[in-house]
């Protein structure tokens, strides 16, 4: 039990993703509002990059950022000092790949507004059926 | 020149997009040539790569010569390569097939249009030939999103089932993109190749598990597998034609090839299959996808929602088939998969050339009944389409039977009967589906149709331009056919990794 | 026995298939035409080229293209696929002859589309019998079912619709439901799917399984007509009759009986047959059939129905002297294809010929039409008693066969069975003629002048109705065909 709870409290952030993600999946599901979707699909994309983020990181790492001097030349880069920089590259691809899709999102949100004058999913599909 | 083809098959288009949309405000008559350019080097590069890949072997090609798993690698086996040109073929043919339709449609949007198109063409031509499974992932949302886009573009309430398609895609690619995560938290690694060669040390970690079960989820969600359709046909209805025959035949097939790979080659046969016991379920999942493909499609009206279901019952197919295990039925999903996108793009393609003919300016779906006569008038239209229809039913000679021989000869192999029972049951529902199409085209009068007026009376063969690209697909449907031997012992039996019996 | 390699078995496929290109670019309907009768005449020429050779036991084969694993779109001609194919493509000659008559006096419309088609199904129609393994032979079976289609609905009316839909569903949807699980898993118990005179199935597969399998084929071959998977054959005569004659007198429905027989001799083997002791559960099969068949043929008013309920039963005859497992009843049944064929192609021609003349369908109204149709109406008694079995027809020596057949296998209820069949057969066939000639005319036939059919019509059903009786004399080169194929299957005399 003990280690059950320590297990918990120690994974604290990878929680927090978990919630972020469901908020979003939540958000995405029963939102009636096509914008508040779009948010829930944001905020989704969003855990998953912090989940990528969390997983580079590491006790006592610095910024991976080499500092040359000329004069000390080649010497040993211990990896374990410096956090992963390969996740935070990653992710800011997906991040150009979010902002992406919001704008297309919201493009076409703008469109349906445009047909159907409101934003709520009801009411449209209300006005579809008719 | 030889060892670029990696390169350039996907460098080609990517630049090219750009370019047209730039030439777009200069001058618009420019933008399709430079698209049919573009995506003509893509199809002769992908042949090289083919005709490569056949002689010496699998060709590995290091992006900016850094070697993986530091770099990105691109990577072309039997498979790939096979898919390759499918994917080159149908881009290329449907464009030119379409020029007509686009200038109709989007007399004003022609540049972004082509744009679309060609990035589109670009994000699955690099989900194909990529080595890395990041990679994957941002070529996968390039074409999502020019294909959210695209169908975006159409008419009637094309915005909100795209905006709905992007939900669900989204959802999907971040799935896809989180069982990613897990594996490179567990390997260290991003290399399809050498995540494969790390992971058998760790098939008991529960992280390899939820990767897997995520990337799974993802591609079913981005596949339009039973039951998580249903973004599928509300899409795929409402969308520019030219778009449609674009899209439909490649977006299903190549998440199909993506999970070929991530099953195959990432997550090997001896995880997927031995250490894992979820490949029946899988099965039986994907008979009940092609039966309720099936039933749905019975009760469409409109003509592209009654292809759009069968599209779903053919992604069963597939999915079905890898999931069996063994060779002939892996054999046949691939090969389903290469004359399944052949088959789509003809009946597409001639579901396109009907709504250009019959609806050109009318929003609204073409529904069945629209058809009314349509033998008369567009005998070669409809020609093609019966041909495609043949095909899906699976009459030899046409490619749709041998594939589906495959299939059957593996569900019987691997005792799943009631994946053959589905497949029965698929092919009689097509017959009657289609032959319901076929009846009021031959039965009914044109004139009946009174309601639709005068466009009706217009009615006649479509233009050379649309017609000929539809009629060398329907006779490649049979040249298929008849070539499936060696499509199967040249390329398939090779694409198939050692481990599977 | 020597095997040839010769592209003449494709070629007499292709024959026709190419001559519809010919048809469509025709301007003139008189250009058509020749096309139609030069492929027929061609494809006749090509299958008798081959006769000599199969007579003296070669049998000649062709590779088309390897499809599947051990499997290839192969021809091969052999004694039995021999027979077919020559009464198909002697009787296509014929029967473009008569259609040309028969359109063109009724005015018919698309006829261009009626000749490809019928052009198509021919050629389906020889590429089954040629075919060398289940799988050609479903093919062409699949590609029959299809060319048919718009011939069986030429009429594009209401009823043509709805037949046409029964025929889809029987025939399209037994194949592909039934026949073609069945294929699949004789492919996988014996690795190949081509025939072979000792059967392809291993002893390993458990006799249910393929019981299970021989019913799959036997109903799945819907064309066949065994009951229940017959209704389609009476719906179908809402075709025109020159469709109805050749199609579903001879070609459609021999195919079924043809793949079916191609099932018992070549994928399961005669001694295997017998082993599964499924000999006397098809002659029960195929003797209510006929049975049946003939009991509903009388109470038919419509004369095509009732020929259509005759064939029912006749194709059943064909069925039960192969399932007799006895040389003489296997002999009988694929002579029978021939005799049977040329005797009830005479009918639907005299049916033809009559509703030609005086546009009538249902036989209550051809009382005493024979005073105005003589030629015609003797022609329909040959025929008649062609199918019946009487002496001096051709039907009497396949039926003479069937009965020694029957003695043979010790299968006296299968004697019953044929007796009391010919006799119904009398039943609804001779009173027909008989009030044609000795029944007073009825004052219609006065009133409007009702005179012979058009030559067109006429000298095709002659030239059948003489062939029929000619076959009782001379029977080759069917009959030594059969002995020839029997002697394979069995390895007697």
């Amino acid at each position: 039990m003990h280690d059950l709870i320590l297990t918990i409290i120690s994974k604290y952030n990878y929680w927090i993703y978990i919630v972020l993600l469901m908020i979003g999946l939540y958000a995405m599901m029963v939102k009636k509002n096509l914008v508040k979707k779009i948010i829930g699909m944001n905020i989704l994309q969003t855990a998953i990059i912090l989940f990528y983020i969390s997983i580079g990181a590491k006790k006592d790492g610095t910024l991976p950022i080499l500092l040359h001097t000329h004069h000390t030349g080649h010497h040993l880069v211990r990896a374990a000092d410096y956090i992963n920089p390969l996740p935070h590259v990653l992710m800011l691809t997906a991040i150009v790949v979010s902002v992406a899709t919001l704008g297309v999102a919201l493009a076409l949100a703008i469109k349906v507004y445009h047909q159907h004058g409101t934003l709520d999913e009801d009411e449209i599909h209300a006005r579809i059926r008719k | 020149m030889n060892q670029h083809f990696p390169a350039l098959i996907i460098i080609v288009p990517l630049l090219a997009a750009f370019f047209i949309f730039a030439i777009s405000w200069i001058n618009r008559k420019l933008c399709f040539p430079i698209a049919v350019l573009a995506l003509a080097i893509s199809f002769l590069s992908a042949i090289a790569l083919l005709g490569m890949v056949l002689k010496n072997g699998p060709v590995e090609y290091r992006m900016g010569g850094w070697p993986p798993p530091w770099g990105i690698s691109y990577y072309v086996d039997y498979l790939s390569a096979l898919v390759l040109v499918v994917v080159c073929t149908v881009a290329l043919i449907n464009l030119i097939a379409c020029r007509q339709s686009v200038s109709r449609e989007f007399a004003d949007k022609i540049g972004p249009f082509f744009t679309l198109y060609v990035l589109f063409v670009t994000g699955l031509i690099g989900m194909v030939i990529t080595g890395d499974a990041f990679n994957l992932y941002v070529l996968l949302e390039i074409a999502s999103l020019t294909g959210y886009a695209l169908i975006g573009m159409g008419k009637g309430d094309a915005a909100l089932f795209g905006l709905n398609y992007i939900f669900m895609g989204t959802v999907g690619a971040s799935f896809y993109l989180l069982g990613i995560g897990y594996l490179y938290l567990i390997t260290g690694s991003l290399n399809i190749a050498d995540i494969a060669s790390i992971l058998p040390g760790i098939y008991g970690s529960k992280v390899v598990l939820v990767a897997f079960i995520f990337c799974i989820t993802g591609l079913f969600l981005k596949m339009a597998f039973f039951p998580l359709h249903g973004w599928l046909p509300n899409a795929y209805t409402n969308a520019p034609s030219a778009a449609i025959s674009l899209i439909a035949p490649l977006t299903t097939k190549v998440m199909i090839y993506v999970m070929i790979r991530i099953v195959l080659y990432l997550f090997t046969p001896s995880f997927s299959f031995e250490a894992l016991h979820v490949a029946s379920v899988f099965v039986w999942l994907s008979a009940v996808a092609i039966v309720m493909g099936s039933l749905l499609a019975l009760g469409q009206k409109s003509l592209k929602r009654m292809l759009a279901y069968i599209i779903v019952a053919e992604v069963g197919y597939m999915a079905g088939g890898l999931w069996l295990g063994n060779t002939e039925s892996i054999t046949g999903a691939i090969l389903h998969l290469v004359n399944d996108a052949a088959m789509t793009l003809c009946v597409f393609l001639a579901a396109g050339t009907l709504m250009f003919k019959i609806k050109p300016s009318l929003t609204g779906e073409l529904q069945l009944d629209d058809l009314a006569g349509s033998f008369t008038k567009m005998p070669y239209t409809m020609a093609a389409f019966i041909m495609g229809a043949l095909s899906i039913i699976g009459v030899p000679p046409f490619c749709g039977f041998f594939s589906k021989w495959y299939l059957l000869s593996g569900a019987v192999t691997a005792g799943h009967y009631e994946f053959l029972a589905a497949l029965l049951f698929s092919s009689l529902v097509n017959v009657v589906l289609f032959f319901r199409i076929i009846e009021i085209g031959y039965y009914e009068k044109p004139d009946h149709r009174a309601d639709a007026g005068h466009l009706i009376a217009r009615m006649d063969e479509a233009p050379l331009e649309m017609l000929i690209p539809l009629l060398l697909v329907a006779a490649g449907l049979l040249a298929m056919g008849f070539y499936t031997d060696d499509i199967v012992t040249h390329v398939i039996r090779f694409a198939i990794p050692a481990g599977i019996v | 026995m020597e095997i040839i390699t010769s592209i003449k078995p494709f070629l007499a496929v292709l024959v026709s298939s190419l001559a519809v290109l010919g048809i469509i670019a025709s301007k003139r309907p008189n250009i058509r035409e020749t096309w139609t009768l030069g492929a027929a005449v061609l494809k006749l020429f090509i299958v008798a080229s081959m006769l000599p050779a199969v007579l003296r036991g070669t049998e000649i084969e062709y590779t088309l293209v390897r499809v599947l694993p051990g499997v290839a779109i192969r021809f091969r001609v052999d004694a039995f696929g021999m027979l077919f194919a020559l009464v198909a493509s002697s009787l296509w000659i014929i029967t473009s002859v008569y259609s040309i008559g028969y359109m063109r006096s009724l005015k018919e419309r698309s006829q261009t589309r009626y000749f490809c088609f019928f052009a198509l199904s021919l050629s389906a129609t020889i590429g089954v019998a040629f075919s060398a393994n289940l799988l050609t032979l479903y093919l062409f079976y699949e590609m029959l079912s299809f060319a048919t289609y718009p011939l069986v609905t030429h009429h594009q009316d209401a009823q043509a619709r709805s037949s046409g839909r029964k025929y889809l569903l029987y025939i399209v949807g037994s194949s592909i439901g039934l026949v073609l699980p069945a294929m699949v898993i004789t492919y996988h118990l014996a690795g190949t799917l081509a025939f072979s005179s000792d059967g392809i199935m291993t002893q390993a597969a458990s006799p249910t399984l393929l019981t299970i399998l021989f019913f799959l084929f036997l109903f799945g071959f819907a064309k066949a007509a065994v009951m229940p998977m017959h209704s389609w054959l009476p719906a179908a005569m809402v075709a025109p009759t020159p469709v109805s004659a050749l199609l579903h007198a001879v070609a459609v429905v021999k195919v079924g009986v043809f793949s079916v027989v191609r099932v018992i001799t070549g994928v399961f083997g005669i001694h295997h047959f017998g082993e599964l002791h499924l000999g006397p559960i098809v002659c029960f099969i195929a003797s209510v059939t006929i049975i049946i068949a003939s009991l509903i043929a009388l109470s038919q008013d419509g004369l095509k129905r009732r020929l259509a309920f005759s064939t029912i039963g006749q194709l059943s005859y064909i069925i039960l002297g192969v399932a007799l497992l006895a040389p003489s009843g296997i002999t009988g049944g694929m002579l029978h294809i021939a005799m049977h064929a040329f005797g009830k192609i005479t009918l639907f021609f005299c049916a033809g010929a009559i509703f030609v003349a005086t546009g009538r369908k249902n036989i209550s109204e051809m009382a005493g039409i024979g005073k105005k149709m003589p030629i015609t109406m003797a022609a329909f008694f040959i025929g008649s008693l062609s199918v019946i079995g009487l002496p001096p027809c051709g039907g009497f020596i396949s039926k003479w066969y069937l009965v020694l057949g029957t003695l043979e296998a010790n299968q006296i209820p299968m004697l019953i069975v044929l007796l009391t069949s010919s006799l119904l057969n009398a039943a609804y066939f001779l009173p027909i003629a008989y009030k044609a000639f000795f029944c007073s005319p009825e004052q219609s036939l006065f009133e409007n002048k009702v005179e012979e059919a058009p030559l067109w019509c006429l000298v095709p059903l002659s030239f059948t109705a003489i062939a029929s009786i000619a076959l009782f004399f001379f029977p080759q080169p069917f009959l030594s065909l059969a002995r020839i194929a029997v002697q394979n299957l069995t390895g007697g005399p």
